[in-house]
């Protein structure tokens, strides 16, 4: 029953208009204080996890009332093995390093780099859309039908060394505009929410490329397995740092996408347009701008973001496609757009940050068996979090103030 | 109604009549069209496709029992034609005459279940008369539509009062995971109240983030969706995996036949076989739809969910109520996600719900936020995904994926097609200060 009633904060969203410039800086200092409280909370929890899943730990606690202590300290161990073998595949591993290749000293970095490629790619998207006041939750569509047009026209075509990687990934970006579009297109043509309609074309787009993957000609010989023929050498994104290190161009293709979207939204007539649908429908359309006419084109950059997201993965992390070349971007994107706050920069350093985690999380699966689910924990409390910063001041006893992210951005479904 | 004072009383009466603003022309001719074209298809590829020997045969009950009916067996050949010719006289009468706008849902309706038998008495026929069995058909759609029902019914009770709630997934993820635990460790009943508890836990959750502390619904609900993925998997792994005989074999619920009425010919195998929590959802739906339309709480829900200032001031407790109605509707979605484990084949796996929270989600929306809609709704998705299934035994050469994505399109085409732009309660998603 009681609300935060003396909280600045706690104005309904239709009241809050955009901040105005004098609370900015304020604003943005709140927010990195409690960005790093968020991390903070859900790395406790999730240490909290880690210890109860740990055999050791869970073998000392049954004698608790006898000897509380050994209890403690396997779960210290644990947690700090845990965190430390996180840390050893995301940024630095000593014990790889001390071979003295290139590999060993940045092999961790690089892994962090591939992972966070496409989910930089594919927050964008998300971003984009939030901004035009859609939820884009069909990333995982676009993402493989971004896989499988630039795919096919990496193996299946065949032309000289620039050109072809040029074409697979205009055709990749097509590909996924057209599915992002089909969204945009129903959204503006009938109505029907992006919601739902990007959730069923996510599933369409498995089946798809499930059917595809049992046909010849995209499947490869000798047509036992579910999985496609592998891209042309000619197509594919370059490795940055030689080729003992999987770190690939499409990190270049990632940071562009950012910069292209930074423009669009700051620098362009059309980002204006976007930006006033997503703020305020009807004062858009009041103003003659043309609502439906926006949403297209935004699902339509959206859509072709996502496909890029596909594209450095079939293009550069992997060549051949598989039933799950999607690797779950389609919704890890979405956290990622939230945390960057739907700004280009901010979704490239949540990128970063999540595609550390995601390598971390691999490594401490392999040396302490902790599960990788964890990372999935730790990313949705942040979220969690910093979507709620009343939670973080509460637990801290801060006095700070400062919205939550996302208030903004996702629209019920009257929006 | 009535003439002017001043002016003399005469005996002409004013009749005035409701007007029914009638379809336009374009869409008049384009949905007789529709009817046309199944008409024709039915006839030409359904009838005069088959050879004029071969029979098709339906199976509407077990071979034996009380609940038995003969098969019935018709002429393939006959039954697409004639069902075809009605489809395609429905379809001309619309665009010539055109029914108006109350008649038109149904006409649609007999139209598409006509093409519907046609369609399977075509697939039994082809096959030379093999026996099509319909019941089962039927049984699985129930099977296949009773969690998204479940699921459904959770977001109309948070929805209605005012509370998006796309975390539907997560909730009956929760309940699913809790149901095989708990099953597991302590047989199915606590199993069965532990998702419910799950559930309700995660709505605890959704209902403290949204209410108390004003995040954004939309984008709560789907962080809650991965919290609930990442913690039952991690739960999985860490303890239910190397434990499987201990925390991961569950009894599953029996099935409970209700005396009587499980002996009603087609009925009762369909409904009245089946285990406990397909009979909490029957009783859920009514209760449901009638406490939500002619109660005294269902009255203040909806008031709380279109315009709770308005409710605030006549006394109601908006934030009490909605919390109320979030943590039931996880509860509820908690044990649509037990049908999942305990309900169906025991174990947990990782993400076992496999997206058929959104799909609930989907049909709350096509539903129009009404139970019965919603009820529609998830059991035409079952029947789509229970056709899919059947047409990919009985019918090879199809490819089973493009089979699979059919309830999906279903879902797009119904949604974008006939439901457009739905009005969801005024309030949904708003949080609510006082003052």
């Amino acid at each position: 029953m009681s609300a935060p009633l003396t909280d600045p904060a706690a104005t309904p969203q239709a009241a809050a208009p955009v901040a105005p410039d004098a609370g900015k800086g304020r604003f943005a200092a709140n927010s990195v204080v409690v960005t790093l409280l968020a991390f903070v909370v859900a790395l406790v929890i999730g240490a909290i996890l880690i210890a109860i899943a740990d055999p050791a730990t869970q073998d000392a606690s049954k004698y608790f009332f006898q000897y509380p202590w050994d209890t403690f300290t396997d779960a210290g161990k644990a947690i700090g093995n845990g965190y430390l073998a996180l840390f050893e595949g995301a940024i630095f591993n000593p014990n790889t390093a001390s071979n003295g290749t290139l590999a060993g000293y940045l092999g961790p970095i690089s892994e962090t780099l591939v992972n966070a490629t496409p989910l930089i790619l594919g927050g964008l998207s998300v971003g984009l859309a939030f901004r035009a006041g859609l939820f884009n939750i069909g990333g995982q569509g676009q993402v493989v039908m971004g896989a499988v047009f630039a795919g096919y026209v990496g193996f299946h075509w065949h032309m000289p060394v620039v050109i072809h990687l040029v074409a697979a990934v205009v055709a990749g970006a097509i590909g996924g505009a057209l599915w992002g579009g089909i969204a945009g297109f129903l959204k503006a043509r009938t109505g029907a929410h992006e919601v739902i309609t990007t959730i069923m074309l996510n599933y369409v787009a498995i089946y798809l490329l499930g059917y595809l993957l049992s046909v010849k000609g995209f499947q490869a010989p000798p047509y036992g397995q579910a999985i496609s023929n592998t891209v042309e050498h000619n197509a594919t994104l370059p490795p940055l740092l030689g080729d003992s290190l999987r770190v690939h161009s499409g990190l270049i293709l990632a940071l562009l996408a950012a910069v292209f979207v930074w423009w669009l939204l700051s620098r362009s007539t059309l980002g204006f347009r976007l930006k006033a649908v997503g703020a305020n429908q009807f004062a858009a359309r009041t103003a003659g701008m043309s609502v439906e006419r926006s949403y297209l084109t935004v699902m339509l950059i959206a859509g072709a973001l996502a496909g890029l997201a596909g594209v450095t993965q079939i293009l550069g992390t992997n060549t051949q496609i598989t039933g799950d070349i999607d690797a779950g971007i389609g919704f890890d994107a979405i956290t990622v757009a939230l945390l960057g706050r739907a700004n280009p920069g901010g979704m490239v350093l949540a990128g970063l940050l999540f595609g550390a985690l995601h390598a971390g999380g691999t490594q401490m699966q392999s040396s302490t068996g902790t599960p990788i689910d964890l990372v999935q924990v730790i990313q949705s409390l942040i979220v969690l979090f910093i979507a709620a910063p009343a939670v973080i001041r509460a637990i801290f006893r801060l006095r700070t103030s400062g919205e939550g992210v996302g208030q903004q951005l996702a629209k019920g479904w009257n929006g | 109604m009535s003439a002017p004072m001043s002016a003399p009383v005469t005996d002409e009466v004013v009749v005035l009549e409701v007007v029914e603003r009638p379809l336009t022309t374009g869409r008049r001719v384009g949905l007789g069209v529709v009817l046309v074209l199944l008409g024709a298809v039915s006839v030409k590829y359904l009838g005069l496709a088959i050879d004029s020997g071969s029979k098709a045969h339906l199976k509407l009950g077990p071979a034996t029992g009380t609940a038995h009916v003969p098969d019935i067996v018709v002429p393939g050949r006959g039954i697409g034609i004639a069902l075809g010719v009605v489809v395609l006289a429905l379809g001309v009468y619309q665009i010539a005459r055109g029914f108006n706008r109350r008649q038109m849902p149904w006409v649609l309706a007999v139209g598409f279940l006509l093409f519907l038998v046609a369609f399977l008495c075509w697939v039994s026929a082809r096959g030379s008369g093999t026996e099509l069995d319909v019941l089962g058909l039927l049984q699985n759609s129930v099977a296949l539509a009773v969690p998204l029902i479940l699921g459904a019914l959770a977001g109309i009770l948070c929805e209605r009062s005012g509370v998006i709630n796309v975390a539907i997934e997560g909730q009956m993820l929760a309940g699913a995971w809790a149901g095989a635990l708990f099953g597991s460790v302590a047989g199915g009943f606590i199993g069965l109240v532990s998702a419910g508890i799950a559930g309700a836990l995660m709505g605890l959750i959704l209902a403290l983030f949204a209410i108390r502390y004003l995040v954004n619904q939309v984008v709560l609900g789907v962080v809650l969706n991965v919290f609930a993925l990442g913690l039952t998997g991690f739960f999985y792994d860490a303890f239910m995996q190397p434990h499987t005989a201990a925390l991961n074999t569950p009894s599953v619920l029996g099935p409970i036949n209700i005396p009587v009425l499980h002996s009603i010919p087609v009925l009762g195998p369909l409904l009245f076989e089946s285990n406990i929590v397909v009979y909490l959802a029957y009783v859920l739906i009514v209760v449901v739809d009638v406490a939500l339309f002619r109660t005294r709480w269902g009255l203040r829900t909806r008031a709380v969910g279109e315009h709770p200032k308005a409710a605030d001031t006549v006394g109601i407790k908006v934030l009490a109520l909605r919390y109320r109605n979030v943590v039931m509707g996880g509860a509820v979605a908690g044990l649509g996600g037990a049908y999942f484990t305990i309900g169906s084949v025991g174990g947990f796996g990782k993400n076992i719900t496999a997206g058929n929270g959104f799909i609930a989600l989907a049909a709350v929306i096509f539903g129009r936020w009404s139970p019965r809609g919603a009820v529609g709704a998830a059991l035409l998705f079952g029947f789509a995904s229970a056709l899919q299934t059947m047409l990919s035994i009985n019918v090879p050469g199809i490819p089973s994926n493009f089979l699979a994505m059919l309830p999906y399109v279903a879902t797009i085409f119904a949604v974008a097609g006939l439901v457009g732009r739905v009005k969801a309660p005024a309030a949904d998603g708003e949080p609510y200060v006082k003052g």
